[in-house]
């Protein structure tokens, strides 16, 4: 048990963690700026977010619900990332897997059955980008972000024609009574939450302790070093895409699967949307890291959960915490950031 | 299909070429010069933006367009900070720049005009009124910048420096060439151009400002800047073509003749099958997207 304590530190740069702590502080700032500028009053926007999120046990639910899906994506990014791969694909998935789930669970109306082929789905459309990268050296943030919009179409497609629910064509069939995922007590916060930080738990357990991972993260700090060592980084690259695509499925299909009221894919697939992009700040956040991206998520998901009350209180339009959180990606991706500040700082002590 | 929906269709390819061979160009320039961006897509967005605002403030589209490359500008100066100066990942800062004008732009569309979503815009450029359809004076200054930039960059000493620090960084160092200056400014100028090409969308060829309007774009343009080879020339056949796909799809549409959804794919699906076609034969600069460190 110790052992295995000391292996979770050693994987954790705590550089990295304060880093991204004084992104989200500088997110917050500029936010508040932005606030100002546009004649809204940044303390009771920020305090009505924060109640909205932490004030209630189904505000505490709700931040736990949405930061379910982008857990899941930013796995998916992160994953990739460890193997030295751009996948902007997590958005195609997800569409996938939400589909999935509408399909197959009015074919058989089991649960298992419906997450099974929700991964499948997210899998098999990671293989695309996987083989146009190994076999013709396409670069994968084009092709993912092209086959991203593909998904839409197709899946819209789904949705508003063969898998449109006839009583209420804006929307999907409804996932059957029998295959939708428990609630956890008396709140709208079902099992999915518990399930994606497992599939982070399992992700970094793959990535730090199994002979994949250990060839995947070779192949992404040093791909010809690592080929010279006997790892195939090209199948590295493939299973990064494999597993990728399994977790935004998985994802996609408990999006639709466990969130009360609606169990269908909405008009306009509006309660699909945007996941995978998120997933890719929230990942950055997390440092890449299966363990720190529970904790970025979760505070995503707290960001997302105050908005009703924010919008309420304060008036403002939710589309802020976008900004906030653009800020944040923006400043995470400022190199050094900590040997920067402390540069400063003892600077300014002298 | 006659004469008059194949002339519609060409001159709706034109205009839905502009912002992509700018883009295609710009991102061109600055690859040459060794800095990879795939931020264009948030910079086409919030310059159709605030180009939008400042075409209204002004009551002049020529001045929303300057709007839209100022707009570059910042986020150039942004990237170009970052990538060329404090060595940084050149990829993960656009992705934080796509995801600020995912929130900035319809946050700003309900903060400053107060609708949600979409902006109808109150001063638009000047067009040609054809029988089939509209033509703006800036497909032909698309056309004119994409030449000029193929000229300075192939055939004169600047152009020659600027590819010398995207190819061999340590070898144009070694000349006394500023490694950092030339690929500050090349991304610089890169931003500058998709800005104007977002702009163009906003003030010029729509007439609106849309949440969604950038549509995959930018990306759509680093596609067909790797298809071109890296040379604006053919970035601008291989614009108008995307372009082409975008006019037959919106054609299309209506006729019902296939499901919509699956029109809509077309452009799409053209890029990743021309990307995977050619790409065996396309060789990024050598240098491109490494941080150029002195020894």
């Amino acid at each position: 048990m110790k052992k295995s304590g000391s292996d979770i530190l050693k994987s954790i740069n705590l550089k990295a963690l304060i880093e991204s702590l004084i992104a989200i502080f500088v997110g917050f700032l500029i936010g508040a700026i932005v606030l100002l500028a546009f004649g809204y009053d940044p303390v009771t926007t920020y305090s009505a977010l924060f109640q909205g999120a932490l004030g209630s046990t189904t505000g505490i639910a709700s931040t736990l619900a949405y930061s379910t899906p982008i857990m899941l994506t930013a796995l998916t990014f992160a994953i990739s990332a460890r193997t030295g791969i751009f996948n902007i694909g997590a958005e195609g998935s997800f569409y996938f897997g939400a589909i999935a789930a509408v399909i197959f669970t009015n074919i058989w109306g089991n649960m298992w059955f419906g997450l099974f082929m929700g991964m499948v789905l997210g899998a098999l459309w990671g293989l695309p980008a996987a083989f146009l990268k190994v076999y013709r050296g396409v670069h994968e943030v084009i092709s993912t972000i092209m086959l991203n919009w593909i998904a839409w179409f197709f899946v819209l497609w789904l949705v508003v024609g063969p898998y449109a629910n006839p009583n209420d064509p804006n929307k999907t069939l409804r996932i059957p009574p029998s295959a939708r995922l428990p609630l956890i007590g008396n709140t709208n916060l079902s099992i999915a939450f518990i399930i994606a930080v497992f599939a982070a738990v399992l992700s970094y357990y793959i990535l730090w302790h199994t002979i994949l991972g250990y060839g995947m993260r070779a192949s992404g700090l040093n791909p010809r070093a690592a080929e010279y060592g006997g790892i195939k980084p090209k199948q590295a690259i493939i299973w990064s895409f494999i597993i990728g695509g399994i977790m935004s499925g998985l994802g996609g299909a408990m999006k639709i699967m466990g969130e009360p009221p609606t169990y269908a894919i909405s008009q306009g697939m509006a309660n699909v949307y945007g996941y995978g992009f998120d997933g890719i700040g929230v990942a950055l956040v997390g440092r890449n890291h299966p363990l720190g991206i529970i904790f970025a998520a979760i505070f995503f998901g707290m960001l997302r959960a105050g908005t009703p009350l924010m919008q309420i209180e304060a008036q403002v339009p939710l589309e802020i915490i976008k900004v906030i959180q653009g800020i944040i990606v923006i400043t995470v991706a400022i190199p050094g950031l900590y040997d920067l500040i402390k540069n400063a700082i003892t600077r300014r002590e002298v | 299909m006659d004469v008059g929906s194949i002339l519609s269709i060409l001159i709706t390819s034109l205009m839905a070429m502009v912002p992509i061979v700018l883009t295609s160009v710009g991102a061109a320039w600055s690859e040459r010069a060794g800095v990879v961006s795939i931020g264009y897509e948030g910079v086409l967005l919030m310059s159709a933006f605030f180009g939008g605002i400042m075409a209204e403030l002004t009551g002049n589209a020529v001045m929303g367009l300057v709007g839209g490359i100022l707009t570059g500008i910042v986020f150039g100066i942004l990237h170009g900070v970052l990538t060329v100066y404090l060595k940084g990942d050149h990829v993960i800062p656009g992705i934080g720049i796509n995801l600020l004008a995912m929130g900035v732009v319809p946050f700003g569309i309900l903060a400053y005009w107060g609708t949600a979503g979409q902006h109808q815009m109150a001063v638009t450029m000047w067009h040609w009124h054809t029988k089939y359809g509209d033509l703006s004076p800036m497909v032909f200054i698309t056309i004119l910048i994409a030449v000029v930039t193929w000229w300075v960059l192939f055939k004169t000493p600047l152009g020659l420096r600027v590819r010398a620090v995207g190819e061999n960084p340590e070898a144009a160092d070694a000349l006394g060439i500023s490694v950092e200056k030339y690929r500050f400014w090349s991304t610089v100028y890169g931003h500058a151009l998709a800005g104007l090409g977002g702009a163009f969308m906003s003030v010029d060829w729509l007439g609106v400002v849309q949440k969604t309007m950038s549509g995959g774009r930018g990306f759509i343009a680093l596609a067909n800047m790797v298809f071109s080879g890296w040379n604006p020339l053919i970035s601008l056949i291989g614009g108008w073509l995307f372009g082409f796909f975008d006019a037959l799809a919106t054609w299309l549409a209506p006729q019902h003749i296939i499901p919509g959804q699956f029109i809509r794919m077309l452009p799409y699906i053209m890029t990743l099958i021309i990307v995977a076609g050619i790409i065996g034969k396309a060789r990024p600069p050598k240098a491109d997207g490494k941080p150029y460190k002195r020894e």
